[in-house]
C-alpha cells in the first residue's frame, strides 16, 4: 500500500513544500512539517481512505504540524515576531490555484539563487522540490554522497541569508522568474544527458526529474508556449536514450543510430505538446529547438531529415542566440545540403572562438575525413583528444583517428 | 447494452510509482484487452497528460468564434485518463470486467453509452 501513497507524496511534494515554505519562509520547516503530514497520512489514510483532495489534506495536516514544531523551536520567536498574525490554525480548504502556482515558481526561483553556482541550484532544486535523497542526487552527479551533502547544507545556507520576497510577483517578476526556472530545468536535463554517457551505466535521474519539473511548468502555466516547447524539447531528447548507447557501451552519433529504438511515445506527446505552443505563436528558443528535435523525429533516417527546414531554424535560433555554437549547428545542417568543403569554409572563421571546444574539432574532422584529407582530419581528432572528452567520446574519436590512419595507409 | 468503464485519476502519480508497480496496473490492463478481445469488439483510448490539452470554450455570444484557450489549469485533483467501451451482458458483468483494471491510482465509473460509432487505432 505504501508505494501508492508515496507515488501520491512525490506527486504532491513540490506544490506542498512551496506553499508550507511560504507560511513558514523557511524551507527546512516546510520540508519538516511535510514529512510529518506524510506520516501521519500512512496511518490515517488506509484507514479512512484516501481523500479526494490530497494537497488540501497533506497542507493542512502540514501547516498545522509545522506550527506545533515552530511553537516549540527555538526559532520560534524570530518567526512568530516577524508574521504572528498569519499563524492561526486553518480549515481544510482547496488551495487556490493562482497562489500555488506562484509559490512553486517562487521556491523553484529560490532554489535558482544567483550566488549558487548551476549544479548547486540542480542539486537544491532536486532536494527540496523533487525531494530526491542526497544519495540519488550524488549519484546523478557522480559525485560521493558525503560531497554533495556538504553542498547541499551549504546552498541551503546562502538561500536562508539572503531570501526571495514572498508577495505575489508582478507579471513582469513572474516572467523573469519563469525564464530563470526553465533555464534551470533544461539545464538539469544536460546534466544529466551528459552525465549518464559516463563510464559507469546511463543514470538517468536528471534527466527524468528534468522531465518531471518541466511537466509541472507546463501544468502550472498552460498559455506559455515556452514551457509545452521545452517539456517537448526534453521528451524528444529523452525519447533517443536507449539508441545512443550501443550494446558494447559505445557513444552512436545522431545519423548513425537505430531509429526503431527512439521511443515513439515520447515523441508523439512532444509532437502534440508542439503542436500547442506554435499555436501559441510566440518564436522562442525552446520552441525552435524542440521543432529541430521534432524535425530528426520524423524522419525515418538521417538522409530523410528535411535539412532545409533544420538550417532554417537553426537560422532562426541564431538570430535569438546569436552564439558561435548555434552557427556551428547551423553549418553542421548545411554540410548536409552543400556538402563538406562548403561547410569547412563556413565554419573556418569560428576557429578563433570556439578552439577549445572539441565539438568543433570533432565536426571539422569528420568533415575533412569526408572530403578525404585523412592527414588533416587526425590533426583535428587529435585536438579532441586534448580538450578532455568523455570516456565514450574518446573511444568514439580513437576510432575515427583509426580509420583515418588505415585509409592513408592504404593510398 | 454497451458501458463505457471510465478511468479517472491524478496525472503524474502512476508515473511516480515503482516499475514492479506499474508493471501491476499494466498487467490488469492486459489482462482486460485481452478479456474482451476473446469475446468481441471493444475501443479503447488512452489519453496523453492534460498537459498536452487545448480547450475549445463556447462562444460568448451569437456570430463570435468559440475561444480557445490554451489547457486547463493546473488542476490537482482527479482527471479523465481514458476510458473502454464493449458490449457487455448487464451492469454486474461490466462491473466483473472493471475490476480487473481497479487500483488505487485510479477511480472508475461504469456508465451505460446511448450512442457509439466511428472505428480508430494508433496500431
Amino acid at each position: 500500500m505504501s508505494d501508492w501513497l508515496e507515488a501520491t507524496f512525490a506527486q504532491q511534494r513540490p506544490r506542498a513544500i512551496a506553499a508550507l515554505t511560504r507560511v513558514f519562509r523557511d524551507i527546512d520547516t516546510a520540508e519538516e512539517a511535510f514529512a510529518e503530514a506524510c506520516l501521519k497520512a500512512l496511518t490515517v489514510w488506509p484507514k479512512d481512505g484516501a481523500p479526494r483532495d490530497p494537497l488540501a489534506w497533506l497542507l493542512t495536516t502540514a501547516r498545522n504540524a509545522g506550527l506545533d514544531h515552530v511553537r516549540k523551536s527555538q526559532r520560534r520567536a524570530a518567526i512568530l515576531s516577524r508574521h504572528s498574525e498569519e499563524f492561526q490554525p486553518v480549515p481544510t480548504e482547496t488551495p487556490d490555484p493562482d497562489e500555488v502556482r506562484d509559490d512553486v515558481l517562487r521556491l523553484l526561483f529560490i532554489c535558482c539563487h544567483p550566488e549558487l553556482d548551476r549544479r548547486d541550484q540542480i542539486a537544491i532544486a532536486l532536494r527540496v522540490v523533487v525531494g530526491l535523497s542526497v544519495e540519488e542526487i550524488a549519484s546523478g552527479f557522480l559525485v560521493k554522497p558525503k560531497t554533495m551533502e556538504q553542498r547541499i547544507t551549504r546552498a541551503k545556507k546562502k538561500i536562508a541569508n539572503n531570501p526571495v520576497a514572498f508577495e505575489t510577483p508582478s507579471p513582469a517578476e513572474r516572467g523573469a522568474r519563469l525564464g530563470e526556472v526553465s533555464l534551470m530545468v533544461y539545464l538539469m536535463f544536460s546534466e544529466g544527458w551528459s552525465t549518464s554517457a559516463g563510464p559507469k551505466q546511463m543514470k538517468l535521474t536528471l534527466c527524468e526529474e528534468a522531465i518531471r519539473l518541466a511537466r509541472l511548468l507546463v501544468a502550472l502555466f498552460p498559455a506559455m508556449g515556452e514551457q509545452s516547447a521545452l517539456l517537448a524539447l526534453l521528451l524528444l531528447q529523452h525519447a533517443r536514450r536507449r539508441a545512443r548507447i550501443d550494446a558494447d557501451g559505445k557513444l552512436v552519433a545522431l545519423d548513425d543510430q537505430d531509429r526503431d529504438l527512439w521511443d515513439r511515445s515520447d515523441i508523439a506527446e512532444a509532437t502534440g505538446l508542439l503542436q500547442k505552443a506554435q499555436r501559441i505563436g510566440h518564436r522562442g528558443v525552446y520552441i525552435i529547438q524542440a521543432a529541430i528535435a521534432a524535425a530528426h523525429a520524423r524522419a525515418a533516417s538521417s538522409e530523410d531529415a528535411d535539412w532545409a527546414l533544420i538550417e532554417s531554424h537553426y537560422a532562426a535560433l541564431h538570430v535569438l542566440q546569436p552564439t558561435p555554437v548555434v552557427k556551428l549547428n547551423q553549418i553542421a545542417a548545411q554540410a548536409k545540403l552543400h556538402g563538406p568543403q562548403y561547410a569547412l569554409n563556413a565554419m573556418a572563421p569560428l576557429e578563433n572562438d570556439l578552439s577549445a571546444y572539441r565539438w568543433y574539432h570533432a565536426m571539422r574532422g569528420g568533415l575533412l575525413q569526408e572530403t578525404g584529407d585523412h592527414k588533416a582530419a587526425i590533426a583535428a581528432f587529435e585536438t579532441v583528444m586534448t580538450l578532455a572528452p568523455t570516456t565514450l567520446e574518446r573511444d568514439a574519436v580513437t576510432e575515427k583517428i583509426r580509420l583515418s590512419q588505415k585509409e592513408l595507409r592504404g593510398m | 447494452m454497451i458501458y463505457a468503464i471510465t478511468i479517472y485519476g491524478e496525472a503524474g502519480v502512476f508515473e511516480a510509482l515503482p516499475k514492479d508497480r506499474q508493471d501491476e496496473v499494466m498487467s490488469g490492463h492486459g489482462a482486460l484487452q485481452t478479456a474482451l478481445k476473446d469475446r468481441g469488439e471493444f475501443v479503447s483510448i488512452k489519453l496523453m497528460p492534460p498537459t498536452s490539452a487545448v480547450m475549445v470554450e463556447p462562444a460568448t455570444s451569437e456570430g463570435t468564434a468559440p475561444l480557445i484557450t490554451d489547457g486547463p489549469f493546473a488542476e490537482t485533483k482527479e482527471n479523465f485518463l481514458g476510458f473502454y467501451a464493449a458490449d457487455f451482458k448487464d451492469l454486474d458483468e461490466a462491473l466483473e470486467y472493471a475490476k480487473m483494471i481497479s487500483s488505487p491510482v485510479a477511480r472508475l465509473e461504469v456508465r451505460p453509452v446511448a450512442w457509439a460509432g466511428g472505428v480508430i487505432s494508433s496500431e
